[in-house]
């Protein structure tokens, strides 16, 4: 694990004049506050020398409503770098103190590639000016928004803000900033020789697997250069974040990457307990795994299935929903939903699990085991399904780290970073799996890596099977939300806090807390910042498919539209997952 | 009077029963298709779902016929016609059964590669005048992977040909009443079949409407009756193709007991089912991966078996005299 002084200490001796003020935060990830003249020597710093070679999130707090910041330098908004070292399994958090309303930051795009979205997401939401930025634009709200929404002083509802009316100049504008211009990108239109073509691929696209638009500059069939945008599928997640109580954000967080089901309360309810203080029981450890572990079953079937039928192959998509349905069966018998379940608790999870349980996850098993030599032998052993992933959309392991990438994706390349291993969370430590990794970092090793994890995470259910205790499903505290409701019936103080965390919300002690999960596509972690109130004062949603979906540019350049198609299948991103 | 009354009555019945087997397959291939893939497909409208066809065909000719104002409209409106003339014109060389047929010409084969060549124009002037990006990329695809498997298509059929000393269909047929053409032409089986694929732009090869790449390729301007007359087009495309490969290399009408007519009947069908078997396996190619497997693969298989065929052949006629 971290040694927390070590990384700070080094830092100390490398900056002997620089002012590092440390900060002790609930998940015990070192917090360091540097002053914003100095944060580019810094982070260059600890890039090379530490070294902390991803930049796992970027992100920023607007500080100046919040109450509890004892021992934190002054700031209006603070800049948080989250710094990651996978071969080091070491991690820091950098601080950086802005003042004024118009605070400005310079860019570190130079140190790690994957910094571009994130600092296109500070401008947007908060308004923060990052310099030397080659295109600080709007990057999840269109070019026309007025705002910075997660800014204290914008609102959050709808009601709080003049009605909105759309009508002909409205529309017209909007349309107008949709339109495409080579020239805003710098890009050709032509060569001496040729012209070049540009095709728009998306918003709606049967392969952009939502709504996702990539702008190609095509010479002939092959790929140029490509621009990704983004920000079709944001619902401010973050700001809802703040304006619900952390008992009723449990169900936004399902939405967010909508495939993986309770996968995505699993981190929330992990830095609220973090910041609460609160064990879980082992029984509501070993259901939480196994229904996270079959939900990264659920979304790695829809995966390949998908993937498949970009490549043109149209069956493998109808037998893995089938598939999957099988998954749901089990999901919808224990949690009563199918994707979205919300089941995962403060403290715990909703409901014990049904009676026969055992017997149906014990079938889907041994149905899937079989099954997924089935796949192997249809869809990845097939020549023309060789053909067209080998070799394609290579990501080296540097280049991966540079950008951010975690989850199969990293995997894929040759890493074996997987936060169940090197951080085990949530009770993974006592289970036994493999970490599978694939060689050439293409798209047939993220397809196989895939395939692989879904045997380990078949294994881990059927260890969840023999060892599931007994005893409580909730844990014995009173933020526990809801409480126990027999208890509740019982005795007085039960009664009091079911009364006070259904009906206002429980109060979560003041602090800071980012907890990381392994979701099904990489890393997903939620930083909560509570300033002792029944709402988060702060929700910060780091998301995989974000960083990953950035990339497609560099993946793409020099391949055909047809190569395109399979780099995209092969991402596994889910638009609602980045655009949160 | 008689013989022009049963020789109209053929032709009558050459343009119907393509067109219905056609029109049959839109609701044969999604049942099918189902069937390959543990689902169930359309089986709501009428007995098992049959009369689906006539409910897409009610739906389709109420839809809006939509020529995009960007248009080139006499072409656009051209090139849906053109598809189904070539195709369906190719039927009228085909011998179904002795004596029935259209026009059983001397040149039969040669014919039908013509009027296959046709079939491209419509691809290509579909993609053209819509104007619109996608088609255009589709028509463009189209075009290389029609040409080029073309070549071999027409060249894996002369080993028939030298076989039966006849490019007429009905000699052709006629030649294998003791031996089917599929076992001492397998190669040129085996290539005609590929190329078969090919030319009606199924998977592995359909990347001219590749749906994930290019949304609809080159008909992705094209609605309402239009529309149809391509999706029928590509349907009476395989039921050709279907109808070839069985009156040049399964025997045609050649079979125990049941009437020769059934027979062709029978072993068309079989293809088709086969062809979208194929279509329920298989990923689909890249371009450059397709012109490879043409050119390098084909090509030459079929040269080799036309080389070998002739050979063998001469050697035979050498040991007569």
């Amino acid at each position: 694990m971290t040694d927390v002084s070590d990384i700070i200490q080094r830092l100390r001796w490398r900056f002997p004049d620089v002012e590092l003020t440390e900060q002790a935060t609930a998940d015990e990830v070192p917090t360091v506050w540097v002053g914003v003249e100095h944060v580019r020597a810094v982070l260059a710093a600890a890039r090379t020398e530490c070294p902390l070679e991803t930049l796992y999130d970027l992100t920023a707090i607007d500080e100046r409503a919040r109450v509890h910041r004892a021992g934190q330098p002054a700031s209006d908004f603070t800049v948080v770098y989250h710094l990651l070292s996978t071969t080091c399994n070491h991690e820091l958090r950098l601080k950086v103190a802005l003042h004024g309303e118009e605070p400005t930051l310079p860019s570190v795009i130079d140190l790690w590639a994957g910094a571009d979205w994130y600092e296109r997401e500070l401008w947007d939401m908060f308004g923060i000016t990052v310099m030397g930025h080659p295109r600080l634009e709007r990057i999840l709200l269109p070019s026309w928004w007025e705002g910075h929404p997660l800014r204290k002083e914008y609102a959050a509802r709808a009601t709080e803000r003049p009605p909105f009316v759309m009508n002909d100049t409205v529309r017209a504008a909007q349309e107008q900033a949709l339109h495409f211009d080579p020239a805003t990108l710098g890009w050709a239109r032509h060569t001496e020789e040729f012209d070049y073509m540009f095709l728009n691929v998306g918003p709606h696209h049967p392969s952009t697997h939502g709504v996702f638009r990539v702008v190609l500059q095509l010479d002939g069939q092959e790929i140029h250069d490509a621009v990704c945008e983004i920000g079709f599928h944001h619902r401010g997640a973050e700001k809802m974040g703040e304006r619900q109580s952390w008992h009723t954000y449990i169900p936004y967080t399902d939405r967010v990457d909508y495939l993986q089901g309770v996968m995505n309360n699993f981190p929330y309810v992990l830095a609220v307990e973090r910041l609460a203080g609160i064990d879980v029981p082992d029984r509501a450890k070993v259901i939480r795994i196994l229904l996270a572990e079959l939900f990264r079953v659920i979304s790695h079937l829809v995966f390949l299935g998908t993937f498949a039928q970009d490549l043109g192959m149209m069956s493998p998509v109808f037998y893995l929903f089938t598939d999957r349905e099988r998954a749901f069966e089990i999901v919808e018998s224990v949690t009563g939903a199918r994707m979205h379940p919300g089941f995962f608790r403060i403290g715990g999870v909703a409901m014990d699990l049904p009676g026969g349980w055992e017997a149906q996850v014990r079938d889907f098993i041994a149905y899937m085991e079989k099954r997924l030599g089935e796949i192997e032998s249809t869809v990845l052993a097939n020549k023309i399904f060789r053909l067209r992933t080998e070799g394609i959309g290579v990501l080296v392991s540097e280049v991966a780290l540079a950008w951010g990438v975690t989850g199969p994706m990293l995997r894929a390349s040759g890493v074996p970073w997987d936060l169940r291993k090197a951080r085990p969370y949530g009770g993974y430590e006592q289970f036994d799996f493999d970490v599978p990794t694939g060689c050439n970092g293409d798209c047939f090793d993220r397809a196989q890596v895939h395939v692989a994890e879904m045997r380990q995470s078949l294994r881990i259910m059927a260890q969840c099977l023999r060892v599931m205790p007994g005893g409580s499903v909730k844990a014995d505290h009173p933020l526990t939300t809801p409480p126990p409701r027999e208890r509740m019936l019982h005795d007085i103080e039960t009664l009091i806090d079911h009364f006070l965390n259904v009906s206002w919300g429980p109060v979560i002690p003041a602090g800071e807390a980012s907890v990381a999960v392994e979701a099904t596509k990489g890393n997903n972690s939620y930083y909560l910042i509570s300033d002792g109130n029944t709402m988060s004062y702060r929700t910060r949603i780091r998301t995989p498919s974000f960083a990953h979906l950035q990339l497609v540019p560099l993946l793409a350049r020099g391949l055909t539209i047809s190569d395109l198609v399979a780099v995209l299948g092969s991402i596994d991103f889910v638009l609602a997952d980045v655009d949160r | 009077m008689l013989e022009l009354l049963r020789q109209a009555l053929i032709i009558i019945g050459v343009l119907a029963v393509p067109f219905l087997i056609a029109s049959g397959l839109t609701w044969g291939e999604r049942r099918l298709l189902a069937l390959f893939q543990d689902r169930y497909g359309p089986n709501r409208v009428g007995p098992g779902g049959v009369l689906q066809v006539a409910a897409d065909m009610f739906k389709i000719l109420m839809k809006e016929d939509w020529t995009p104002p960007f248009a080139d409209r006499p072409v656009f409106v051209l090139a849906p016609a053109i598809i189904i003339i070539a195709t369906l014109s190719s039927f009228a060389v085909l011998t179904f059964a002795p004596g029935i047929a259209v026009a059983d010409l001397n040149i039969g084969l040669l014919f039908f590669l013509a009027m296959s060549s046709m079939a491209v124009y419509s691809v290509v002037l579909a993609g053209w005048a819509s104007n619109n990006k996608y088609a255009l990329l589709g028509s463009l695809r189209a075009v290389g992977q029609m040409l080029s498997y073309e070549v071999f298509m027409g060249l894996s059929l002369m080993g028939v040909v030298i076989q039966a000393g006849s490019f007429s269909l009905g000699t052709i047929t006629r030649a294998q009443q003791h031996l089917w053409f599929c076992v001492p032409q397998v190669v040129g089986f085996v290539v005609f079949t590929i190329a078969g694929l090919a030319e009606t732009r199924r998977i592995p090869f359909d990347l001219p409407e590749a749906e994930s790449e290019l949304v609809a390729g080159y008909h992705t301007e094209y609605s309402g009756l239009k529309f149809a007359m391509f999706f029928l087009g590509e349907y009476v495309g395989i039921t050709l193709i279907a109808a070839l490969v069985t009156a040049l290399f399964l025997g045609g009408w050649w079979g125990p007991v049941l009437p020769p007519l059934v027979w062709f009947l029978l072993k068309t069908l079989v293809v088709i089912a086969f062809f979208i078997l194929v279509r329920a396996a298989l990923p689909r190619l890249r371009f450059d991966q397709l012109m490879e497997f043409g050119w390098k693969l084909m090509l030459p298989l079929s040269l080799l078996n036309l080389l070998v065929t002739g050979a063998v052949v001469l050697w035979q006629e050498g040991l007569r005299f």
